[in-house]
């Protein structure tokens, strides 16, 4: 077929790989999404200008965006979009997609974050909660570490007092019953999601 | 009136307004009987809300005597008003309608001389400026009502005003015992020309509607706009009566949009187009008129009427569907917050007054009719096998040119229905 090399293969690509990414195409570029997210001006592309983005095929400058890692899940923008796109759901899936390929900026804080919980919750089956907030406050270095903990300190402290945290966990973490079963999972559901976007590995 | 002359060679058209009006006059002359009901005190409908008319600006009223004049001079047509159906019944060529008819409290012996509204003392929102002004609760609905009678707000009825009423008319033309009643009709086919009504804005919670007091809708800046409306003809805010000169149109004020109206309501581009007008023949080179939009849609020959626009100074376009509106409290001024879609710029936008171009949703509500007539998603009249047809707004939004050639092709179709009526009854 003679026009099909001036089809738009990043948003086919989308379209397959991306949660919701179906609904990209149905986005009228009104404005509403971008003018009610709370981010307002604090991100490179909001999403009326992602979307338009994927159409023009601009594959590399969407999927290293950081725009979809600042999404806060608010919702705003699905209730009040005029075409009831998924949008939260495909600023997810976007992210989730670009980390996936590598793609994903690398020194992005809410990306880094997700990596850390994601990390310490699959290894036992439950968040240590400990580890994870020390985990963030010395994720720019130890100085830096020390002075965030040091902030944090009367809290910390009240939470020992309430036994609403135990010091032992950073030593003998304790995890769920079945953290073996729950690896098995995961690593299955990887499988699947991985045959069904082509990202085979 | 019960137990009229009506026949299955009749036809019955709901709704009095420009498609109405039309497409009884078009089957009357064309020889057939017509009942004509409309369910406010006056025909005309919708249309003589407006200032003008686009794409000519034109006044609404011109149109309107000269349907006038040819529904004097037919004796075809019988116009009932106060008058609306609660169900109809039965196949194509044999229809029944029940017909509730509401009193006026005024009959057929008055002669518009106005002693009646002189003596009454209490005031109602006025209905036909849509309640932004009051009116004395007797009135003539507008200057070129049809019937030219008074009517009896219902909320006076056995009051002391009523009596004074009664005490001024000199032609005993006020009558205090009218009562509602049903009358039924046997007609062939029925014309639905219920029209059109104003999108609820106040369910588009992010525009303010009903909180934030610089924000109208344009059926309401029409009224604003008209110098027989409530500030005669001014163009001032609602919230302290300074002039509105900086004026903002938000279109797809409740259309294209699956929260609300899902279709285009397509008049609403056109219409504030011409509403950019009026803003600047009242202010001259001061006026600045922003329309907001996601696409103008100017259809067929409406497109020179926007590049005439476009060439206006005091008009400019942002490309972009307003996210929300909030007020300044101390000046009244409304501030629109959005992201333009060429370039992607965030704005905070101040303006005098925001209009929204709200959607029109069809009329037609909570009457019983037969499974013959079908509606579209939205609500609006679709074509159908039975005798019954939509006409005008009730089935499309459309501009007044349109709503009148869908009453012809109405009418037609009627007519159609009981010419085979009248041949199956002869053989
Ligand atoms: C802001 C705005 C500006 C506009 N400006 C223009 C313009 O400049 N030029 C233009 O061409 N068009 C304009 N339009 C469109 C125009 O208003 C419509 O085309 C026109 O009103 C259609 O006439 P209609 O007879 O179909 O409906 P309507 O005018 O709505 O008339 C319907 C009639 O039926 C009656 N009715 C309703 N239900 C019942 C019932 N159950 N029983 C009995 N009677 C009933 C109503 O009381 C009414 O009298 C504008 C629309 C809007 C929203
Ligand atoms: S609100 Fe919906 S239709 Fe409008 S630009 Fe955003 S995604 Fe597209
Ligand atoms: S859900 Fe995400 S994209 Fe949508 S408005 Fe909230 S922060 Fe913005
Ligand atoms: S009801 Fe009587 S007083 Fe009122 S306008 Fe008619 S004739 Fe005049
Ligand atoms: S006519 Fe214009 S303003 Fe009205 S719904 Fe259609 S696009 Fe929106």
């Amino acid at each position: 077929m003679s026009g099909e090399r001036y089809r738009n293969s990043f948003l086919r690509e989308v379209e397959h790989n991306v949660e919701e990414g179906h609904w990209v195409k149905m986005c009228m570029q009104c404005g509403v999404c971008s003018g009610s997210c709370p981010f307002g001006p604090h991100w490179a592309h909001p999403p009326q200008e992602l979307f338009m983005m994927i159409r023009a095929g601009k594959r590399e400058e969407v999927l290293g965006s950081d725009a979809m890692w600042m999404c806060t899940s608010c919702y705003n923008c699905v209730v009040r979009c005029p075409r009831k796109l998924p949008i939260t759901h495909i600023m997810h899936g976007l992210a989730n997609y670009a980390h996936r390929l590598g793609l994903a900026p690398k020194n992005q804080p809410t990306r880094q974050f997700a990596k850390m919980f994601w990390d310490n919750l699959s290894k036992t089956g439950r968040v240590n909660e400990l580890k994870l907030s020390l985990g963030l406050y010395f994720k720019d270095g130890f100085k830096q570490g020390i002075r965030n903990a040091l902030a944090m300190k009367d809290i910390g402290l009240g939470m020992l007092k309430a036994k609403r945290l135990n010091p032992l966990e950073l030593v003998k973490p304790h995890a769920c019953k079945g953290a073996k079963d729950i690896h098995a999972i995961l690593a299955k559901a990887k499988e699947i999601e991985d045959r069904r976007k082509g990202l085979s590995a | 009136m019960a137990g009229s002359v009506a026949t299955s060679q009749t036809i019955l058209v709901v709704g009095g307004g420009i498609a109405g009006m039309t497409a009884a006059l078009e089957a009357a002359e064309c020889g057939k009987e017509v009942v004509l009901i409309e369910k406010s005190p006056t025909l005309g409908g919708r249309t003589t809300l407006l200032y003008r008319y686009f794409p000519k600006m034109c006044h609404p009223i011109c149109g309107l005597e000269i349907n006038l004049r040819r529904l004097k001079g037919n004796r075809r047509v019988r116009v009932l008003t106060l008058a609306e159906p609660v169900a109809v019944s039965g196949t194509r060529g044999d229809y029944t309608a029940q017909i509730r008819l509401a009193p006026r409290y005024v009959n057929d012996n008055c002669t518009a001389c106005g002693e009646c509204a002189r003596a009454v003392t209490a005031e109602i929102p006025n209905p036909f400026d849509y309640n932004l002004g009051r009116i004395k609760a007797a009135y003539l609905p507008h200057a070129m009502a049809y019937p030219q009678r008074y009517v009896l707000d219902p909320s006076i009825i056995g009051s002391e005003d009523a009596d004074r009423a009664k005490a001024a008319c000199r032609y005993g033309a006020v009558d205090l015992d009218m009562k509602e009643e049903t009358v039924e009709l046997k007609v062939g086919a029925v014309v639905w020309a219920t029209g059109w009504q104003p999108y609820d804005a106040a369910r588009i919670q992010p525009y303010g509607y009903g909180r934030l007091r610089n924000v109208v809708t344009s059926v309401e800046f029409e009224r604003l706009a008209d110098p027989r409306g409530p500030t005669g003809g001014r163009i001032l805010r609602p919230s302290d009566g300074r002039e509105a000169k900086n004026v903002a149109f938000i279109q797809c004020a409740g259309s294209r949009d699956e929260n609300h109206l899902r279709h285009c309501s397509r008049v609403c581009c056109m219409a504030s187009l011409k509403q950019t007008q009026y803003v600047h023949e009242a202010w001259g080179e001061e006026a600045r008129s922003t329309v907001y939009y996601i696409d103008i849609r100017a259809i067929d020959r409406f497109e020179d009427f926007y590049r005439r626009v476009q060439a206006d100074p005091t008009v400019s376009f942002v490309k972009s569907k307003v996210a929300r509106i909030e007020e300044d409290r101390a000046s009244g001024d409304v501030i629109l917050h959005g992201v333009d879609t060429e370039g992607y710029h965030r704005y905070a936008a101040r303006h005098d007054l925001a209009v929204l171009a709200i959607g029109m949703e069809p009329a037609l509500r909570a009457v019983e009719v037969p499974p013959d007539l079908p509606f579209d998603a939205s609500g609006f009249i679709e074509a159908g096998a039975g005798g019954m047809f939509g006409a005008g707004c009730a089935a499309a939004p459309l501009d007044v040119n349109r709503a009148v050639q869908s009453a012809t092709a109405a009418a037609l179709r009627a007519i159609q229905v009981v010419n085979k009526t009248a041949d199956v009854e002869t053989i």
